[in-house]
């Protein structure tokens, strides 16, 4: 459980990260969205007590983060943005003493250290030294890390930057595997991604939040949002009044080539109208689906309206 | 103190893992016994030399041999040291690792005084390489043993100060060049200081470090001294510590 209440980060006159909040219960996976600069990394770099906030608490199961942090550090597993590695260790050697600093308890050390090789895809290079490994191995040294005190807070900074694709397709059910039993905090800038392994998402901009919904809503919303794509042949002059006719249509909105988004009223079908309509006056149609919303259209719809 | 132990230990892995150590074990070595088969040189032509007879007061092995010897060798720390210490938190710095450390269950004074302490154990080998040339020294001749222990101790307090500001040094920056840099340079200045007045009971006499070592080589331990060592560590560290804690706050 992840408790982030008013939080503000101020560098002299910057603000950073201002009064953020939300609430995470055990189980869920939250996709931190936002543009470069946004305030994604302090907020992450908060929360795992690497710098203290100008006001605002952290509590990690129920943990005070600033009051107590040699107690909530041991809940953390933190993945920054730039893996943590020492290039000179192996990667046994590495995953050894990092389980030491975070104190796992010796009896269960090496079971742990096991887990987090077989989990990671590690195996096959645990004796080979860090420096000596490819960006994608690194990467997974670096989540391997985070995992090994068995944390029930993972926090992670764009876990698949710099990976290729088949490696990010690896990461992501690694990432849905370990969610569960743990609340996860992911930011990253593919938002597909969110889609696919997150449950909530929260938006910020330029240290504010924009939109905090859980992604069952969110896609729910997605998928209705009513619009239709038309594109037809004869893209002269009074189609749009024609389409305007059509009974049930409250606005179109030509594009190029012949496109038309037509928005119809509140629940009404207008599909089998408009079809007849095009064919009737032989205006050759190309094309006629439901235009699925993406998230990065209510990405920028959230960051743009900030802005307003 | 399972945390401290586990710094000493991956800080001591790291510096014996590479070359560092060793190339530094060398040439530390080579310098001090060269010097060392130098001044037992001297010393030999004028124990044979006639004229020189007259004054055998001065002229025995701890004035001609283990005095020059230890000079020799806190000028070598002094090059050195900025060596061993560049790396222990500026390294850190630039490959990231510091994100690990401070959000691990560690205290900062914990990781501070771990590398310290791995630091000081490459000093502590450093000076047990030296001691063998005063060894076959006491086998041979019979310098006076008293000067020999408490010109390490003095040795010891010295070369603890330099890595303390070295330390200091390397949390800085996460440029292991500058870090040398700078603590050479700050090094040489504490050094040096006390040449700038001529009165021994100055304000610059006694910031100077090696002022308060050359007790230490005359065989006598003043607490004056100890206690000027032990507050330019405790400085070092302190530093170290804050340099740290503030630029989490930044």
């Amino acid at each position: 459980m992840v408790h982030v209440h008013n939080l503000t980060k101020r560098y002299g006159s910057l603000v950073a990260v201002e009064n953020l909040s939300f609430r995470l219960d055990r189980g869920d996976v939250l996709g931190f969205l936002g543009p470069n600069g946004a305030g994604k990394t302090t907020t992450m770099r908060i929360i795992t007590g690497y710098m203290p906030p100008t006001k605002g608490t952290v509590h990690i199961e129920g943990v005070d983060i600033f009051d107590n942090p040699l107690q909530a550090k041991k809940m953390i597993g933190y993945l920054p943005e730039t893996p943590p590695l020492y290039l000179d260790m192996t990667v046994a050697e590495y995953l050894d003493f990092v389980a030491d600093i975070k104190q796992v308890k010796r009896k269960e050390k090496k079971s742990r250290i096991f887990y987090v090789l077989e989990k990671c895809g590690l195996s096959d290079v645990r004796k080979r030294i860090i420096g000596h490994l490819s960006k994608g191995y690194r990467q997974r040294v670096g989540i391997a890390q985070a995992l090994v005190n068995n944390p029930s807070v993972l926090i992670l900074d764009e876990p698949t930057i710099g990976l290729d694709p088949l490696q990010i397709i690896e990461i992501r059910g690694l990432i849905k595997s370990l969610s569960g039993e743990r609340t996860v905090i992911l930011s990253t800038h593919i938002l597909p991604e969110v889609t696919m392994i997150c449950s909530k998402v929260v938006i910020i901009n330029e240290g504010k939040m924009v939109l905090e919904e859980s992604l069952d809503y969110l896609s729910e919303g997605l998928r209705n949002s009513g619009s239709l794509l038309l594109r037809v042949r004869q893209n002269g002059e009074g189609v749009k009044e024609k389409i305007m006719s059509v009974n049930g249509v409250s606005g179109v909105k030509p594009g190029s080539s012949g496109e038309f988004v037509i928005t119809p009223s509140e629940g009404v079908e207008i599909r089998e109208e408009l079809v007849r309509l095009v064919v009737e006056n032989d205006l050759g149609l190309l094309e006629l689906r439901p235009l699925v919303s993406t998230l990065e259209e209510v990405f920028m719809k959230a960051i743009s309206s900030e802005g307003n | 103190m399972k945390a401290f132990y586990t710094i000493v230990k991956r800080e001591l892995r790291s510096y014996f893992a590479s070359p560092l150590a060793y190339i530094i074990l060398v040439v530390f070595q080579v310098i001090s016994a060269r010097f060392f088969f130098l001044y037992l040189q001297g010393f030999l032509q004028f124990q044979f030399d006639p004229s020189y007879q007259l004054q055998t007061g001065e002229l025995n092995l701890n004035n001609l041999v283990v005095l020059p010897y230890f000079g020799t060798i806190s000028i070598v720390l002094l090059l050195i040291v900025p060596l061993i210490t560049m790396r222990l938190i500026a390294d850190e710095k630039k490959n990231y690792t510091a994100e690990l450390l401070f959000t691990s269950p560690i205290r900062i004074r914990t990781i501070v005084f771990g590398k310290f302490t791995a630091s000081l154990i490459l000093l502590i080998i450093m000076l047990l390489l030296s001691s063998i040339n005063i060894f076959v020294l006491m086998v041979h001749g019979n310098p006076d043993f008293g000067a020999v222990f408490s010109g390490y101790i003095g040795l010891f307090l010295l070369g603890a100060s330099f890595l303390s500001v070295g330390i200091f040094a390397s949390s800085l920056t996460e440029n292991q060049l500058i870090a040398a840099v700078i603590s050479f340079g700050v090094l040489l200045l504490l050094w040096l200081v006390g040449a700038l007045s001529d009165a021994e009971s100055s304000v610059l006499g006694y910031i100077s470090v090696i002022n308060h070592y050359e007790d230490f080589s005359k065989g006598l331990i003043e607490l004056k001294d100890v206690v000027y060592y032990l507050s330019l560590i405790f400085l070092g560290l302190f530093l170290t510590y804050t340099s740290l804690e503030s630029e989490r706050w930044r």
